[in-house]
């Protein structure tokens, strides 16, 4: 192949497919150019930034629902990414969450005008790195999406400039965070390194092949090891137990609305990217189960003299690979079941709302990673099984989304409303601003899951796919973080319903027919709508799922 | 769809009282009486319409809407589509053991209403928050699939939290949150048992008779096909009702330690309704919660959320899963005569005159759960007409006490609303004072006293009467405890009653009956009495339906005993013998073998 053969066809790669796949994100792109020069012409006193943000959101979340899911996974940019049902749906509610997320900052006034353009363009950036993240084939972009997105997160923590505890927040952030990437990043190596390839599909067909070869037992070590590093990595982005001591200072030192994102997005891009490295690493697609495997080169040796050949037949790879699935699933559901009971103990001592949300974000990473442990389990026996397991995994984010961004939308509103974020000092809220307090009543419900608010519908939904694998003891276990995780939530309502008002505090009064109003009650009809007809979403979620196991 | 087509009518019977609560929160702020008058007329409206369903059907068939007397099965059952990823179906139905509770919620919601006319704080959240309680009791007491009834079951968990929370007594948020927290920690549980059962349950396993029967949905019917390898899950109560009791049950797969599915479910079900019911260990949320929730609070949870925890087991765990029910009714059984006498004793021991009723609730819904219970103790041997007369009595003593302990929480309200105190000690002579409120008072402590001629006997005998016939020694206790009832209440009549003056405080608000006291009180009265002299008119509803359920278990039982004693047999023949004795009997069977 000729040098500008090469370039022909890449060029054709790009323009015939990859851009266009790739048009939401390149519309994000441009929108951050935008943004930049809004700035240039303007005096930074206008709302044009905000503008700009939403326009561009919008466009690109329009292009991403019109884009249509392909018959079979498509990979793009030369086998970097791949799109998929999965990644498209993931894209899709990134996409609907930053344009929620921003109508939200306008309502709570953070960012002010003046660092306005700083904030979406790191959102921005921080959406492009979780887009790669949830479309990542090859492990290099596994990599560089997570620290895409990281990265704009550690400056968000301390965009307050002048806030001491903002910085050390920052700081923090971005201390610990550059030690798990580091150790990811190790952990990645180590393992491309045995398995000669970073490209996702065909590391699993290779590790098939050396799992059923003879000197798998000499590669038992490393590989154990490479799979714990990159999971400290991934247990970093989740804040599961025990790498989430950064999440409540990050949270209680952000604002409000900077919490939202590392919560919401930042947690669903990790699961994602979970979900489809330890599915793709556990699961040979039915397409390439013939192809064959190239056990690494440094073993050659060993397996000229064992099988009289370089090349090993993986023979049914996804049966090959049961031991890594067993290892990863078992790993998963300790790292679950330890992140859910710690969450939810620890949050219930919580005065600070924001602290208190942390708490439950991190219980609920460890709901959210029961049914990871589950999907890893289910591929190896019954697709169909896996791919519901998926699409409740995908049901669950959704709704997630909805549940927690009310939940810092309510915080930041009453942060306005009086000047602090403690709990105690919501105390009689209901008495002036009784729709306000219901639409929190219902966030919170939600968020413990009780029927017939969305927030159950999706609970049901993974622990029914968790039961499916087999794992009875990690339902048991979710089921009785539930009701620790009544406590806290119940707290907060039962602070603004029975408690009675203090003396001292300025009276809020939150209406219906206020901007923040209006907010918080399209999220709870929304949460109560998806409570009870969830179907349609999650038959969607389930398409989703199916081109992610094809 | 007419009105008088089923899914019309029963959803409108659910859901009214929710759109009553809309029109209420649409009204403007401010006006309470007017609440308080759309609230009750939404529950009298609701209760027209569950008797509506109610009326017994011409015998020639040709109205539509009626309710066939001496039918046993399902009637007005329909299945509509809902969540067709998990096989879930808004499905409802009504047979002669949900119909006497539903009408019991309807009127004891027209007589709480009624009750709440004192309340006078945020009047408009209380009416909503009491209608959807109602929409939540009367979906539970209606759903056909599981986890419709879950999903209402739970949906009456906040409004009864707040009730208490907001209008209760001093404690109430202590009581409120132990409230929510026993019975959250319950239906999660029986949530985990929903899974276990969705997930090993088979509709095509189950023959075609079984699947016309359970009112599944036609796409159901049309999917079904014995021959298919791919599971059908359903939550359907009748078809998990017909897998738990064939022959070859999937329940009866192992699940840990050795023991069963059906075992396992069974467990966390009675885990979850028996919070409800609530039984000894697990029923200490129940004194609290009744002293601190008002009046009008009070009566629906004795008189309708206790009642649910019996109707869970009777409907749910019981047909489910009948080899656990036998192996696990040592269990039932002891903590139903465990909670009789805890009950009493504890209530004698009470000043406070609520939490003496409180106490005697957790006593008499002793009786419901050795009722239910019982059939299980006598095994293969016994015969089935005493199971249906344990389990006929238990239903009775359901409903009875729904009249009786709801009628006391009123009348222990309506001299608390006067004098503001609740103890017992302070009483006394409330006779020359209040003559009407005494005679009603002492009317309906008798029916739950378990007086002959007043709706608390039925029950009582007819449960002690089939204990009698299993475990000798149950039936003593059970009998002898109403010795204790009558010793607590007869001395709680004496202190407050009876006596020469009432000592206490406020005796100057000491003032007769109003006539809205009177109106809710006077028809719990009657109906005490009438329940009492002529019991057949719940029986009539109540007795084919439940025989039923019994005959059922009952096949299924002789069916399981059966192989139970031939295990057993096999078992006790090949221990002791030698090789040689074995081979002989193998060479024997062999040779009969055809």
């Amino acid at each position: 192949m000729t040098f500008f053969e090469l370039v022909h066809h890449s060029l054709q790669d790009s323009l015939g497919t990859s851009l266009w796949a790739f048009a939401p994100e390149l519309i994000v792109c441009a929108t951050i150019v935008a943004l930049l020069f809004a700035r240039m012409f303007t005096s930074g006193q206008s709302n044009s930034a905000y503008v700009v943000m939403m326009v561009g959101t919008v466009a690109a979340f329009y292009v991403a629902v019109k884009t249509k899911a392909p018959d079979q996974p498509v990979e793009i940019f030369t086998g970097m990414l791949v799109q998929d049902g999965f990644s498209l749906f993931m894209r899709r509610l990134l996409l609907l969450f930053v344009f929620l997320f921003t109508w939200m900052t306008r309502l709570s006034g953070v960012p002010d005008r003046e660092s306005a353009t700083e904030f979406y363009t790191l959102i921005l950036g921080a959406l492009l790195g979780m887009c790669l993240m949830v479309s990542a084939n090859h492990m290099l972009m596994v990599f560089m999406g997570i620290e895409m997105a990281s990265v704009p997160s550690y400056a968000l923590v301390g965009i307050m400039k002048g806030r001491r505890l903002s910085a050390e927040a920052a700081l923090k952030f971005a201390v610990f965070g550059g030690g798990a990437a580091g150790v990811m990043l190790y952990g990645i190596s180590l393992l491309v390194g045995v398995l000669g390839t970073a490209h996702l599909p065909t590391m699993s067909v290779q590790l098939a092949g050396l799992l059923s070869s003879p000197v798998a037992s000499d590669y038992q070590l490393i590989l154990v090891l490479a799979g714990l590093m990159i999971l400290v990595g991934f247990a970093f982005k989740l804040s599961a137990v025990p790498f989430h001591f950064w999440t409540p200072d990050a949270f209680e030192g952000a604002t409000a609305e900077v919490a939202a994102f590392l919560s919401i997005a930042s947690k669903a891009a990790a699961l994602a990217l979970l979900l489809r490295l330890t599915l793709g690493l556990g699961y040979v697609p039915a397409s390439q189960e013939s192809q064959p495997a190239v056990v690494p080169q440094l073993a050659s040796a060993a397996v000229e003299s064992a099988s009289g050949g370089v090349e090993v037949r993986a023979q049914g790879g996804t049966t090959a690979l049961a031991p890594v699935r067993h290892y990863l699933a078992w790993l998963i559901a300790f790292l679950a079941a330890v992140t859910c009971t710690f969450g939810n103990l620890v949050a219930y001592g919580q005065d600070n709302m924001k602290r208190l949300l942390a708490y439950s974000t991190i219980a609920h990473a460890g709901y959210m990673m029961m049914p990871v442990a589950a999907a890893i389990l289910l591929v190896g026996s019954d697709v169909e099984a896996a791919r519901q397991t998926v699409a409740a995994i995908l049901f669950y984010l959704a709704v997630y989304l909805l549940m927690n961004l009310g939940a810092f939308a309510i915080v930041a509103f009453l942060r306005n409303e009086l000047g602090s974020e403690q709990l105690p000092d919501y105390a009689g809220l209901a008495r002036r601003s009784p729709w306000f307090v219901i639409c929190v009543a219902v966030v919170m419900f939600s968020l413990v899951g009780l029927p017939p608010l969305a927030g159950f519908a999706s609970k049901f939904a993974i622990f029914a796919q968790t039961y499916r694998a087999g794992l009875l003891s990690l339902v048991m276990i979710g089921v009785l973080n539930t009701v620790l995780s009544l406590f806290y939530y119940l707290r907060v309502v039962k602070t603004m319903v029975l408690d009675p008002e203090p003396k001292e505090r300025p009276a809020p009064t939150i209406t219906v027919w206020s901007n923040a109003g209006y907010y918080c009650t399209l999220i709870a009809v929304l949460l109560v709508v998806l409570g009870v007809f969830w179907n349609p979403l999650f038959v969607e979620a389930r398409n989703a799922a199916s081109l992610l196991l094809p | 769809m007419t009105l008088t087509s089923p899914p019309v009518l029963l959803s409108l019977i659910i859901f009214l009282p929710a759109l009553g609560a809309l029109v209420i929160g649409l009204l403007p702020k401010g006006r309470d009486d007017l609440f308080k008058q759309v609230a009750l007329a939404t529950t009298i409206l609701t209760a027209i319409l569950t008797i509506v369903v109610a009326m017994p059907a011409s015998p020639s068939g040709n109205s539509s809407v009626g309710f066939e007397l001496g039918k046993a099965q399902m009637q007005y059952a329909f299945s509509i589509p809902w969540i067709e990823s998990f096989n879930i179906y808004y499905a409802l139905g009504i047979d002669g053991i949900s119909l006497p509770l539903v009408l019991l919620t309807s009127f004891l919601s027209i007589l709480a209403m009624g009750a709440s006319w004192t309340i006078n704080k945020h009047v408009k959240a209380y009416c909503i928050l009491f209608l959807l309680l109602e929409m939540g009791m009367l979906g539970v007491f209606m759903a056909l699939d599981f986890f419709l009834f879950y999903v209402f079951w739970e949906v009456m968990l906040l409004p009864m939290y707040f009730l208490i929370g907001i209008w209760g007594g001093p404690r109430r948020e202590y009581a409120a949150i132990k409230f929510f927290l026993f019975t959250m920690a319950g239906s999660v549980l029986m949530l985990v048992a929903i899974l276990v059962l969705y997930f090993n349950s088979d509709v095509n396993k189950l023959n075609v008779m079984a699947v016309t029967s359970s009112h599944v949905h036609e796409s159901v019917q049309e999917e079904y096909d014995p021959d298919s390898k791919t599971p059908l899950h359903t939550f359907n109560l009748l078809a998990l009702a017909h897998q738990g009791q064939a022959a070859d049950s999937p329940f009866s797969q192992d699940l840990v330690w050795g023991k069963s599915i059906q075992w396992w479910v069974f467990l966390l079900l009675l885990i979850g309704f028996l919070v409800k019911v609530p039984s000894v260990p697990i029923h200490t949320w129940l004194p609290d919660a009744h002293v601190e929730a008002p009046t009008p609070i009070s009566m629906i949870l004795a008189g309708v959320l206790l009642k649910m925890g019996g109707y869970g087991i009777i409907r749910i765990c019981y047909p489910i899963c009948p080899e656990a029910a036998y192996d696990l009714a040592w269990l039932v059984c002891s903590l139903g005569v465990i909670s009789m006498v805890y009950g009493a004793f504890a209530a004698m021991a009470q000043t406070d005159f609520k939490r003496l009723v409180a106490y005697s609730s957790v006593s008499h819904m002793g009786y419901v759960v050795l009722g239910l219970g019982v059939w299980s103790l006598g095994g293969a041997t016994a015969t089935g007409d005493y199971w249906k007369m344990g389990m006929n009595g238990a239903m009775f003593q359901m409903i009875a006490h729904g009249i009786s302990s709801a009628g006391m929480f009123f009348l222990v309200g309506v001299i608390y609303e006067r004098v503001h105190h609740r103890n017992l000690d302070d009483f006394g002579g409330l006779f020359g004072k209040m003559p009407v409120y005494t005679g009603i008072s002492m009317g309906i402590f008798f029916a739950a006293l378990g007086l002959p001629g007043l709706c608390g006997f039925i029950g009582e005998v007819l449960v002690v009467l089939s204990v009698w016939n299993y475990s000798q020694v149950l039936a003593v206790i059970s009998a002898s405890v109403v010795i204790l009832t009558a010793g607590y209440i007869l001395w709680t009549i004496q202190r407050v009653y009876l006596g020469a003056e009432y000592r206490g405080p406020h005796a100057e608000e000491i003032k007769p009956m109003t006539k809205r006291e009177l109106a809710i009180a006077a028809p719990l009265l009657a109906f005490a009495i009438v329940f009492g002299v002529y019991p057949k008119v719940v029986f009539n509803y109540m007795s084919p339906s439940v025989d039923k359920v019994v005959d059922d278990i009952a096949a299924t039982q002789t069916h399981y005993s059966r192989l139970r004693r031939t295990a057993d047999a096999e078992r006790s023949e090949a221990l002791p013998t030698d090789l040689a004795a074995l081979e002989t009997r193998v060479d024997r069977e062999e040779a009969t073998q055809p």
